[in-house]
């Protein structure tokens, strides 16, 4: 039973934890992109049309991923090499990803979608308990974890991840120590797009294997404040992704198991989870303000 | 890349203008007002494929356009009024959402018939529909009751709005017929559309030991999960038998068609008046999809109380029946009236939830 709700619960943070990771990178390097939501919906469809054109939902996978980042490439030139309002910017892509999304899935709708099948890791996988939760999981969700360790180590272990994170905290000190501010920054908007994508192929592919217009479901946002309530912080993330899925079920649960609580009261606890935790850890205003990006969401023109 | 907007903005101006001028003036214009995608899977589709239903019926003698994604609330005012003053001699808005906005753009063109789907406000030229939904359900609860091992079903519910509710106890009074122990285990996911919800709810009840799954939600993620986990279920609004060719018992068809060509047909005729109509599986607009992966006895009682509830000798509400606290609600051989039903706040006795209230 618990291990059941556990792999629900696995399931439905997932796709929260990875575009929460990709716009953590996006936002430490100094960008806002609001448009979440538009290019996960972007990477969903993308990601099934290719494996139900395909067969294959490895190249299902890959599509989706590189979807999100092609998306994301136009809120880039938009608001990096134009200098566009991101806030805006980011809205309209979202508004823009819903749109041409459920264009491009038109005739998809109600196809039975092919599952990204579990890979069971050997050895590992016959553990008892932790075995079918951790080592017989699909690839994406091994992809997730990877990506947890492999930002963290990148924000706080790199020389280039604490080049981002100064671009991120002031721009104009970083161009004149001769970082690459603009290029930095379409790499960091492109990884979070290429992470958006890659849930948007979770949804597609593991969490429900069909397409339907606007699936993702404010999904894009909920990663969004993830970021917030992680304080730009990987490990914290995936904490914050958790935590999330496992008060979304685990409500889910309650009620079926009629224990008698009133369902808006349930349904509306992660949100209260959220801002509780939120005002905790605003509380220490110094922590706070040492992981928030100083640049987040200003516009940088280099000087000539 | 100002220049290329307006270059954009200005293209599709012309198409526009060319499309709207393409129309010809002889054809009766029906219009339709979606709140969702044409292609949703779910409710819109229904209504959108009772639309082309209406077109081919009455070919060139009307027209038939429709704005999708329409939200409900002030927009829906707009897009109604827009549909009226193009010259529209009938609209039809189709969910429950716009109808305050329906009534206001009814009042300013008079001439202009309006229907409202699922609503209750009407006017001399303002008239609503509805499907009883509930009479498939109640076929429903029969079958989970004939093919459930466990005697227990899970349904997931959207909102705990009078149409749900009822839903809810008609199928447990369904399946109640044929074991009258039968339990519903009722999950409220509090929206209409998110598969992945849907999805984690019907993961849930079959991890809470139900073997049949049905829902009042719009996807076919549950079908998908249920089929996933070897169980039987039902689908709704549209057949969702791809979604589970082994899994889908039936489901229930909203098929507006019939409704939408028999008010057109009384507009051409000039003999259309403002009506409440609420019609059921006997009138075509609610059709149940092929009975299927269950064996034949089962197949046969659907059908014979298909064929009960179509004639009238049937009605999902009779008495007796208790209320969930086990008071008296309709005594023997006492049906319930349409007011009854339409203002349903409570459940029947044997569902294992507390109503959201």
């Amino acid at each position: 039973m618990l291990e059941a709700i556990l792999l629900t619960v696995i399931t439905a943070a997932t796709p929260l934890v990875i575009a929460a990771l990709g716009e953590l990178v996006t936002e430490r390097s100094g960008v806002l992109n609001l448009g979440v939501e538009g290019m996960m919906i972007m990477g969903a469809v993308v990601a099934f049309v290719a494996t139900q054109t395909t067969g294959s939902p490895y190249i299902g996978v890959v599509a989706g991923i590189t979807a999100g980042a092609a998306f994301s490439l136009l809120f880039g030139f938009l608001t990096l090499t134009l200098v566009a309002n991101q806030v805006a910017t980011g809205l309209a892509l979202t508004i823009l990803g819903l749109g041409l999304s459920g264009q491009i899935g038109e005739s998809y709708v109600g196809q039975p979608g092919i599952k990204l099948q579990p890979i069971n890791i050997p050895i590992l996988g016959d553990i008892p308990f932790l075995g079918p939760l951790l080592f017989r999981q699909d690839l994406i969700f091994y992809l997730s974890i990877a990506l947890v360790i492999g930002i963290h180590w990148f924000l706080f272990r790199s020389r280039t991840g604490l080049k981002m994170r100064a671009i991120g905290d002031n721009h104009s000190s970083a161009h004149a120590l001769g970082i690459n501010v603009i290029r930095t920054r379409y790499l960091a908007v492109m990884f979070g797009g290429a992470c958006s994508g890659l849930a948007g192929a979770q949804l597609s592919l593991v969490y429900t294997p069909q397409w339907v217009e606007n699936m993702a479901a404010g999904r894009g946002w909920i990663a969004l404040a993830l970021v917030v309530f992680a304080s730009w912080r990987p490990l914290r993330v995936l904490a914050g992704g958790y935590l999330f899925g496992a008060v979304t079920i685990g409500q889910l649960h309650a009620q079926a198991f009629g224990i008698g609580i009133p369902s808006q009261f349930l349904s509306a606890l992660p949100y209260v989870a959220t801002i509780v935790v939120l005002i905790i850890i605003s509380h220490n205003r110094r922590t706070t303000l040492i992981n928030t990006p100083a640049s987040l969401g200003k516009p940088f023109v280099p000087e000539r | 890349m100002k220049k290329l907007i307006i270059a954009l903005a200005a293209t599709a101006a012309l198409l526009g203008g060319i499309t709207g001028g393409a129309q010809a003036q002889d054809k009766t214009k029906i219009c339709f007002i979606y709140v969702g995608s044409k292609t949703d899977g779910g409710w819109t589709q229904a209504h959108d494929i009772g639309r082309q239903a209406l077109q081919e019926h009455f070919g060139d003698k009307i027209e038939t356009p429709f704005l999708e994604n329409v939200p409900e609330g002030p927009d829906a005012e707009r897009a109604i009024e827009r549909m009226a003053r193009s010259g529209c001699a009938m609209v039809f808005t189709t969910s429950f959402g716009f109808m305050d906005a329906t009534v206001k753009v009814a009042q300013k063109f008079p001439d202009v018939k309006f229907e409202h789907a699922t609503g209750f406000k009407a006017a001399e030229n303002l008239a609503t529909y509805n499907s009883r939904f509930y009479e498939g359900r109640y076929i429903q609860g029969q079958i989970a009751a004939k093919m459930s091992k466990k005697g227990v079903a899970g349904y997931i519910a959207s909102f705990p709005i009078p149409e749900v509710v009822m839903g809810i106890n008609a199928f447990l009074l369904g399946a109640q017929s044929v074991n009258p122990d039968f339990e519903l285990k009722v999950v409220w996911a509090n929206t209409w559309f998110d598969p992945g919800k849907e999805a984690d709810a019907a993961k849930a009840l079959i991890d809470q030991g139900v073997d049949i799954l049905t829902q009042h939600t719009d996807t076919t993620a549950p079908m998908q999960v249920a089929a996933e986990r070897g169980i039987l279920a039902f689908g709704q609004a549209s057949d969702m038998i791809a979604a589970g060719p082994n899994t889908q018992l039936t489901a229930i068809v909203d098929t507006w068609g019939a409704y939408y060509i028999k008010r057109v047909q009384a507009l051409l005729d000039g003999n259309w008046k403002s009506e409440q109509i609420w019609d059921g599986l006997k009138d075509g607009i609610l059709t149940m999809a092929p009975y299927t992966n269950m064996p034949d006895d089962v197949k046969a009682m659907a059908e014979e109380t298909e064929a009960k509830i179509k004639s009238g000798e049937l009605h999902p509400f009779t008495g007796p029946v208790n209320k969930q606290d086990g008071t008296q609600w309709l005594a023997e051989g006492e049906k319930a009236d349409d007011g009854a039903l339409l203002g349903m706040n409570f459940y029947v006795e044997g569902v294992d939830d507390k109503l959201p209230q």
